[in-house]
């Protein structure tokens, strides 16, 4: 009995020390993690008219401003604010226009069979397989017929966003072929046409999966610098925010733009992060799916 | 003589394809000799069978799309594929101030392929011309009646509802990826760069000289670039992919070890990478780390170094860098996944390990290790090649650089494939050696994924843990 005890206590003695151990290396990872955000935040409250405006070797301002985000926020000053209006615009309707393309495709390949199907999946797949870079000339060329470059760039890239999305129907194509068949089947026989089980049926029952299209088409074209920087080339009105940014930052970089970018930075963060933080769920669900499923 | 099809597609693929046209052809002969005179007719004039026959919306289209066809190839195409052996040949000259423009290679060369694409649709379409009139002529001969107009068109919400659905997408990738692809492919074999600008100058057809080009080791060619820049790709990729996906796993088995409280603030604060806009962070840290970021300056002005560290300036440091760098974006994902991975292992596995006397360590060799492996084969394959292709992170950190006059082309010593390309397409405007590189991309990117797919343990044995 005794020996027993004491084999226990060694035990959960043993597991509080590996405990311990845990909790300093996830206490060290999280500071890591944090910590460019945490810089970008403190750095953004650095005034470039009281202290200097590019890069120090201190953190934590001597005296926190706003002068940075004053900048922003002059219309007279910078083109801040229609870069961000240019960016949600966009990250709007791609989002949905995105989402009703390639649920449009993944219920077409999943729920039916039609003669050439596995062969257009398989050549899409192989057309994955060509860098999207390779083919910017052409695609500026031909946006520019259209008259969607420079000026027209907004509608030019959510165009070019959504004309190709067609060929990301993976995961909720996945998503689609977990549901049973036996569904379909029932309501063929109560006489419920295709365009009906599709709108009616599948589309309800595919919320989660709905939310992470959503999500993540909504979250790209923030992100998005090359082919933004290159339709809109030259025409700072058109750009987003990631182009405008990145270009203060590797342009401007002594004139305290450096700051700027970091304020320009977190209030475009903040909204995205807290969009993500609340939908964190479906996309957890949609990326272990996806990965799991190949 | 289905038979015989069918015991040629057993033997050989090629075989079958071409005996499916033979088929096809004689399908077409003895369409014509049996034909009634509207299918007949409908050989020349597209949709003249089915419009006879009371088919409105099919016979209807189907004539559009001749007219249609025949407008195009008058008006646009037929000038236009008429040239594209040469890529036009009248110079753009200057008389005084006015300029005469001449042809365009670049919109011969894509209006040209257009056309083509377009031609090979019409010839389809014909074919479904014809195979609609032998359908109608059997069933009415059958005494059947034909589907009403209404119903032809209800049945694109039902039935026909793929063809409804993919009509768009389809007809988006082709515009925009499909057409310029192709377009890309042709212009690896001409001479189209800096000095052969449409419209003001020509470009043509140069065969093979770009690719030679690419390999030759000599002074003007780009084959030790080539070579180093691939060698760094295929080298980032393998580093890129394998150190987060273990580093990614040993992180989910911290953070879902039994006894760690707060597993969701863990998770949030990793997670918040992932929302941050990337351009956002990796800039920032890109800025960090500059000879006068915040790390040097912080330890410069603590004396803790002479000589500010150069980050980005060493070729062998900022690839390691890069390296770390990733791991901090690539954690989150690789986290979230195994998490979610490591909460569907059965653990009667574990039981059964741990009555054996199987201590952890073993356990995580044993049974964690290779279930994850398993599951997750393809994914890392597709983690693998996205690597290959990871633009944000090297381009936001490094644009590809230190520079180096050993390299050619502006290359520089962390570019991957993807990133030199796309210098090559922006500041050096080199379209003919961008193509040249995105096809070697290409092959690159396929190979890898052939070999790799067919060595998977889950594709090999799809039973193995089940």
């Amino acid at each position: 009995m005794a020996k027993n005890e004491k084999k226990y206590a060694s035990m959960s003695g043993k597991r509080r020390a590996g405990n311990i151990a845990t909790y300093i290396l996830l206490v060290i990872i999280s500071i890591i993690w944090l910590f460019p955000f945490y810089g970008i935040v403190m750095q953004s409250f650095r005034s470039y008219a009281t202290e200097y405006g590019g890069m120090t070797p201190y953190i934590i301002p001597k005296s926190f401003s706003l002068d940075n985000y004053k900048f922003l926020f002059d219309t007279t000053q910078s083109n801040y604010l229609k870069w961000y209006g240019n960016t949600v615009l966009i990250a709007f309707i791609t989002a949905f226009l995105q989402t009703a393309v390639v649920l449009c495709v993944s219920y077409a390949l999943s729920r039916m069979r039609f003669k050439g199907r596995t062969l257009l999946m398989r050549f899409w797949l192989v057309l994955g397989m060509f860098p999207g870079f390779l083919t910017m000339i052409c695609m500026y060329f031909l946006l520019k017929n259209m008259g969607l470059t420079q000026e027209g760039a907004i509608p030019g890239l959510i165009l070019t966003y959504v004309a190709s999305s067609g060929m990301g129907y993976y995961v909720v194509k996945g998503y689609f072929d977990t549901m049973p068949k036996a569904l379909d089947e029932a309501a063929r026989i109560d006489g419920a046409s295709r365009a009906q089980i599709f709108f009616q049926m599948i589309l309800p029952l595919s919320k989660p999966i709905i939310i992470y299209q959503l999500l993540t088409a909504f979250m790209a074209p923030w992100c998005d610098y090359v082919f933004a920087s290159y339709i809109a080339f030259g025409h700072d009105a058109s750009y987003n925010v990631a182009v405008g940014l990145t270009r203060w930052v590797w342009t401007n970089d002594y004139q305290g733009y450096f700051t700027r970018f970091c304020a320009g930075g977190v209030l475009v963060a903040i909204p995205v992060t807290i969009l993500f933080m609340c939908l964190q769920k479906y996309y957890v669900e949609g990326v272990t799916g996806g990965a799991v499923k190949g | 003589m289905a038979n015989a099809s069918q015991t040629a597609k057993k033997k050989n693929p090629v075989a079958a394809f071409f005996s499916a046209i033979g088929a096809d052809f004689r399908e077409i002969g003895t369409t014509f000799a049996k034909g009634d005179a509207k299918t007949r007719m409908s050989y020349v004039v597209m949709g003249y069978g089915p419009i006879r026959r009371g088919q409105l919306v099919k016979g209807f289209s189907l004539l559009a799309t001749e007219i249609f066809f025949i407008w195009y190839m008058i008006n646009f195409g037929g000038g236009y594929l008429s040239k594209l052996g040469t890529l036009g040949t009248i110079e753009t000259t200057k008389k005084g101030r006015k300029t005469i423009y001449g042809d365009n290679s670049f919109l011969i060369l894509l209006y040209g392929l257009l056309t083509l694409c377009i031609i090979a649709a019409f010839i389809f379409v014909w074919r479904l011309n014809v195979r609609e009139n032998l359908v109608e002529q059997t069933k009415l001969a059958q005494g059947r009646k034909l589907p009403t107009n209404k119903k032809v068109l209800a049945s694109l919400l039902d039935e026909n509802f793929d063809k409804t659905l993919l009509l768009l997408p389809m007809l988006g990738i082709f515009v925009f990826t499909v057409l310029p692809i192709i377009f890309m492919i042709c212009v690896a074999f001409t001479n189209y760069d800096k000095t052969h600008q449409s419209p003001t100058h020509l470009f043509t057809w140069v065969g093979m000289e770009n690719f030679k080009n690419l390999f030759s080791f000599g002074s003007n060619g780009f084959g030790s670039t080539f070579g180093a820049v691939l060698a760094w790709t295929l080298v980032w990729a393998l580093l890129a992919t394998f150190i987060d996906y273990f580093l990614g796993i040993l992180v989910a088995m911290l953070i879902n070890k039994k006894g760690i409280r707060f597993k969701k603030v863990w998770r949030t604060i990793l997670v918040m990478t992932i929302a941050v806009p990337q351009f956002v962070s990796l800039l920032y840290i890109s800025k960090m780390f500059a000879t006068d970021g915040l790390v040097n300056e912080f330890l410069l002005a603590h004396h803790l170094i002479s000589n500010a560290i150069p980050f980005w300036d060493n070729p062998t440091l900022a690839k390691v860098m890069i390296v770390l760098i990733n791991i901090w974006v690539g954690i989150p994902y690789l986290m979230l996944i195994a998490t979610g991975l490591l909460m569907n292992i059965p653990e009667d596995l574990y039981e059964s390990a741990r009555i054996d006397g199987a201590n952890n360590r073993q356990m995580f060799f044993n049974i964690t290790l290779p279930y994850i492996f398993f599951v997750t084969g393809p994914f890392l394959l597709t983690q693998f090649t996205g690597n290959l292709n990871n633009f944000n992170v090297i381009y936001l950190l490094t644009q590809g650089g230190p520079t180096s006059t050993k390299l050619s082309a502006n290359a520089g010593h962390t570019d991957l494939l993807v990133t030199w390309l796309y210098k090559m397409t922006v500041n050096e405007t080199n379209y003919k050696m961008a193509a040249c590189i995105g096809i070697m991309v290409f092959i690159v990117t396929a190979v890898i994924s052939l070999i790799v797919y067919n060595m998977l343990p889950s594709v090999k044995d799809e039973e193995g843990f089940q």
